[in-house]
């Protein structure tokens, strides 16, 4: 098999955040400094609650924005500063599917054409031909032919999210990127949606970049996890490891307050407080105004990311947490 | 007597298309002190439900009933005068976005007092002592100073804090949360769920838990009922529901939420919810039921009780003679089911 | 809250289909009986001026001072030969209505087209484009603004001189500023949208996504304020009318028709009454249209 499809390292991503008149410009590090490689066929789970910069990192990915620092390969291309010509190589590479069904198909196109554009738009082919791939694709996703005509409006949630995953896939990318593509579905419509991602992952051996807040979800349909936390990585790893045995205190937090209907209650750690403003974030530790196992090392040292128990974790003590009895 | 009873409850609305039956012969009754969750897909009408009983459906929809009641006070012939002194007071509610649902002009600390001055009658300062109190026990950090703090300036958590000491701040019987977590992160959602718990132990208040999360129903509401299509499916103690659930919706949904299975393909429930023009003639489930026949397709079921709560199934899974009249009805054979 | 029973029926009633969208369209339309009554009359001045040369008993031109100030016929001396009466210089009035109402829908149209194509155009460029060209458009569109809106049309029309082309241009231009205010906070909205970054992660370029993705989005606000403003647009150009400034004499315009006349307000109150009340009726029938446009097109007001 070939290399990464996406491989970034480092990646950063500053905001200038305007202030008022007369005071300076705040920075918002959105994203400081997230490295990840992904294989073809494989899911990485980006799991991190609202302002944790996962939206930022999916944009980035996208080539929506780019990188402020780092450096980003997108099937071995710089992505970053592209080599003369390969920009619309670039473009095919990666594709998005968005969290609302609602708001990402133009409401004034029929679906025909909303999955005709991509084509028109980076390949020379006729009519004829792009006409043939839309109606192809639809089968794919499990439309029927007779909705190619019809306007967005007519379709539930459910059939709009695979309206997009068809739009996505026009142009064969190697590289999805999915941004909370189930979260605004309904349980059932969800998991007809996943499998629906699974089969079209094994079928074409599509990387997913799976952008989410959910975690049995995550736990469904990745291979990695990545957890983010006011834009810091703090645990990341292969999905048996991380569900099995967390190793920083936020993503035991995450998992443990993740409620679910399976009978045995789980001693539920409830964090105290909120999410700090990025705009001015503790000195030390990203978690240590809410952790708590915290220490004064933590708020004065900021841990980096390093293996332990075949995952990278940024926490001074993860062998500590390592040693105690499983949850 | 039961806190709240409803008999045969139905809100409707006139469209362009034809009348949308948002609530169809919805029949509940609900103990002081209990915890009852209501869970359903988008559009079940679990939301609609309960604003009937508030009296705040919106124009046109048009609300019927056998009975509704609440607290011995008949609902239906009450005046606007006499509901409104109810609502707020002995029926509080919270909604899904708190930051939209406080007022954006106005201080978190003089909505909360103008609550407690209208419904209580207290003077400015004892409205303000009490409404500090009110904040210190939703837990928010120095009450003092957020009074004058204005909801934009709060983030989505504390604002679901105070519209939470909103909702209590004059001791109702009955507190509706309607997906009062939706719209939260996952730790924030585990903060507040512990919060609505705890609050409702100590006030023994009845609490109507509006969700389509089954995860939070199932960490919260001891009953809970199952509503799909504007009709309730099942209704039954939550253990008994998850343990053994009796309507095949029930099952298949529960089925269908991703931590049931690890890998591979997730159960499904083909087809969606039916609209306003496909609404069947037979069970509202039958065209994605599995177990269908031509007797439930054509015939729509009652709502009648089962195993310690209610159902609307023809053929409950935990019917002994279920399978012997699935055969007698003989399953229709073209299994046709739109996706 | 009502304790009527419902009719449930047992088995419920077949499943219907959804209404074709038009037929959508035309009940949520039909339900603002105003804006049907508007339309009615709309078709009628539409019609009355297509047919104007069959339906009008003569020239709208040809003067006689014989019969000059003929009072309508039901009033003593009136004939059904000139229903509406006659004009000072001995005109029919109903053949003068007549043909004022190709006039004035001539000009309303021309001037809404003229300003809605430049407005949507300038607002797009300003709501897409951001920064430097949208400060310098809105600020344009912030001067034009500043002045009262017939004040500013008088200038205009002193710059390019009186006439019927003139006046419709300056009466183009004062209500630009509402087009392209409309069109950028509409664009605003859009583009912020999902199916906008969609077509960008497709490569689409700037122009594409402006006119292909977003102005489609945007038009159902500007065909109800184009509505509405043929009604400003008729109004004003009956006051440049008035003024002497728009259309000259002897065209059959309502407002010139009004001017001309104002001497003999007193003496024969046919001569002002009747223009004016065409004026009135087809400006309210315009707004009335435009409502029911609004009712059928946002989807917010939809139930």
């Amino acid at each position: 098999m070939s290399g990464p499809v996406i491989e970034a390292t480092n990646l950063k991503r500053v905001y200038e955040v305007r202030r008022g008149l007369f005071r300076a410009p705040g920075r918002l590090q959105a994203v400081g400094g997230v490295s990840f490689s992904l294989q073809p066929g494989k899911t990485l789970a980006v799991v991190g609650e609202s302002g944790c910069g996962k939206s930022t990192l999916a944009r980035m990915a996208t080539l929506i924005e780019k990188p402020t620092e780092g450096s980003l390969k997108l099937d071995g291309i710089d992505a970053v500063n592209p080599p003369a010509g390969a920009a619309k190589t670039l473009r095919q590479t990666v594709q998005l599917v968005f969290q609302n069904p609602y708001g990402s198909l133009n409401p004034r196109k029929k679906v025909g054409a909303i999955l005709e554009e991509p084509l028109a738009i980076n390949t020379n082919l006729s009519a004829a031909e792009r006409s043939e791939r839309a109606r192809a694709m639809m089968t794919k996703v499990g439309l029927r032919p007779e909705h190619y005509g019809r306007y967005p409006h007519m379709f539930s949630g459910g059939q709009r999210q695979r309206i997009a995953i068809a739009r996505a896939l026009m142009l064969s990318p190697k590289l999805v990127v999915a941004d909370e593509p189930v979260s605004a579905l309904d349980v059932s419509i969800q998991a007809q949606v996943l499998n629906l991602l699974g089969d079209l992952q094994s079928e074409l051996g599509l990387a997913y970049l799976f952008i989410s807040h959910d975690l049995s979800v995550v736990r469904h349909i990745a291979d990695d996890v990545l957890v983010m936390y006011l834009g810091h990585t703090v645990e990341q790893g292969p999905k048996e490891r991380i569900y099995a045995r967390p190793l920083h205190p936020y993503t035991q937090a995450l998992l443990s307050s993740t409620p679910g209907v399976a009978g045995t209650k789980r001693k539920r750690i409830v964090l105290k407080g909120e999410l700090p403003s990025p705009l001015n974030p503790p000195s030390g530790c990203v978690f240590s105004t809410r952790c708590p196992h915290v220490t004064d090392r933590c708020r004065a040292e900021r841990p980096l990311l390093r293996v332990v128990d075949s995952r990278d974790v940024a926490c001074h003590y993860a062998e500590d947490f390592l040693a105690e009895p499983p949850l | 007597m039961a806190l709240l009873e409803i008999e045969n409850l139905s809100v409707a609305f006139p469209t362009q298309g034809g009348v949308m039956r948002a609530v169809e012969g919805v029949s509940l009754s609900l103990e002081k002190g209990e915890v009852l969750g209501v869970v359903g897909e988008s559009g079940s009408g679990k939301s609609v439900t309960m604003l009937a009983l508030m009296g705040l459906v919106p124009f046109p929809g048009r609300v019927t009933a056998d009975k509704l009641s609440f607290n011995g006070r008949d609902l239906l012939t009450i005046s606007d005068r006499d509901r409104r002194q109810l609502t707020g007071k002995d029926v509080a509610m919270i909604f899904q976005e708190p930051t939209t649902s406080l007022n954006p002009c106005f201080t978190i600390g003089f909505q909360l007092t103008e609550t407690l001055r209208l419904h209580e009658n207290m003077d400015r300062k004892t409205a303000r002592r009490r409404a500090i109190e009110l904040l210190e026990q939703v837990g928010i950090p120095s009450p003092e100073g957020r009074l004058s703090a204005f909801p934009h300036q709060l983030s989505g958590g504390m604002n679901q804090r105070v519209m939470i000491a909103m909702a209590i701040s004059c001791n109702p019987k009955l507190l509706i949360a309607d997906e009062p977590t939706t719209a939260l992160d996952v730790t924030i959602q585990a903060q507040i769920l512990d919060l609505l718990v705890t609050l409702q132990k100590e006030r023994n208040m009845a609490l109507v838990m509006i969700t389509h999360d089954m995860g939070v129903i199932a960490e919260t509401a001891k009953r809970i009922m199952v509503m799909y299509a504007g009709q309730v499916m099942e209704e039954r103690a939550a253990d008994d529901l998850f343990a053994s659930p009796q309507h095949p919706y029930t099952a298949a949904l529960l089925a269908a939420l991703p931590e049931h299975s690890h890998g591979g393909r997730l159960a499904t429930i083909p087809g969606v919810v039916p609209g306003l023009y496909d609404r069947p003639a037979g069970c509202l489930f039958s065209p994605r039921c599995a177990y269908a026949t031509e007797h439930s397709r054509t015939v729509r079921p009652e709502l009648r009780p089962w195993a310690g709560g209610q159902i609307r199934c023809h053929y409950p899974l935990g019917d002994p003679t279920r399978e012997a009249r699935l055969i007698a009805d003989r399953p229709a054979v073209d299994t046709e089911v739109s996706s | 809250m009502t304790a009527e029973i419902m009719e449930t029926p047992a088995v419920a009633a077949p499943t219907s289909q959804p209404p074709h969208p038009l037929r959508e369209f035309w009940g949520y339309f039909a339900a603002n009986k105003g804006a049907v009554a508007g339309l009615v009359v709309i078709v009628f001045v539409v019609l009355t001026a297509v047919f104007a040369n069959v339906l009008a008993p003569h020239s709208p031109y040809l003067t006689d001072t014989t019969i000059a100030l003929q009072p309508p016929f039901w009033q003593e001396g009136g004939s059904l030969t000139y229903p509406l009466g006659t004009d000072p210089i001995g005109r029919d009035m109903l053949s003068r209505l007549i043909y004022g109402s190709r006039l004035s829908l001539l000009i309303g149209f021309f001037v809404v087209v003229l300003s809605i194509l430049i407005g949507t155009v300038l607002g797009l460029v300003a709501g897409y484009v951001r920064g430097v060209t949208e400060i310098f458009i809105m600020r344009l569109m912030d001067i034009i603004l500043t002045m009262p809106s017939l004040l500013l049309a008088i200038v205009v029309v002193a710059i390019l001189g009186p006439g019927l082309m003139n006046s419709m241009l300056a009466v183009a231009l004062v209500i630009l500023p509402h087009y392209v205010r409309l069109a950028r906070a509409a664009v605003i909205t859009e583009t912020s949208k999902d199916y906008v970054t969609a077509a960008r992660v497709s490569g689409a370029g700037p122009i594409r996504l402006m006119f292909k993705e977003v102005l489609p989005n945007c038009m159902a606000p500007l065909i109800v304020q184009a509505s509405l403003g043929i009604s400003t647009a008729i109004l004003d150009a009956a006051a440049l009318g008035f003024l002497g400034l728009g259309a000259q004499p002897p065209s059959p315009e309502w407002g010139t028709m009004l001017a001309d006349a104002r001497e003999f307000v007193l003496r024969a109150w046919w001569v002002v009454t009747f223009p004016g009340l065409a004026i009135l009726l087809t400006v309210l029938a315009f707004n009335l249209l435009g409502d029911g446009l609004r009712d059928a097109l946002d989807p917010k007001l939809k139930r």
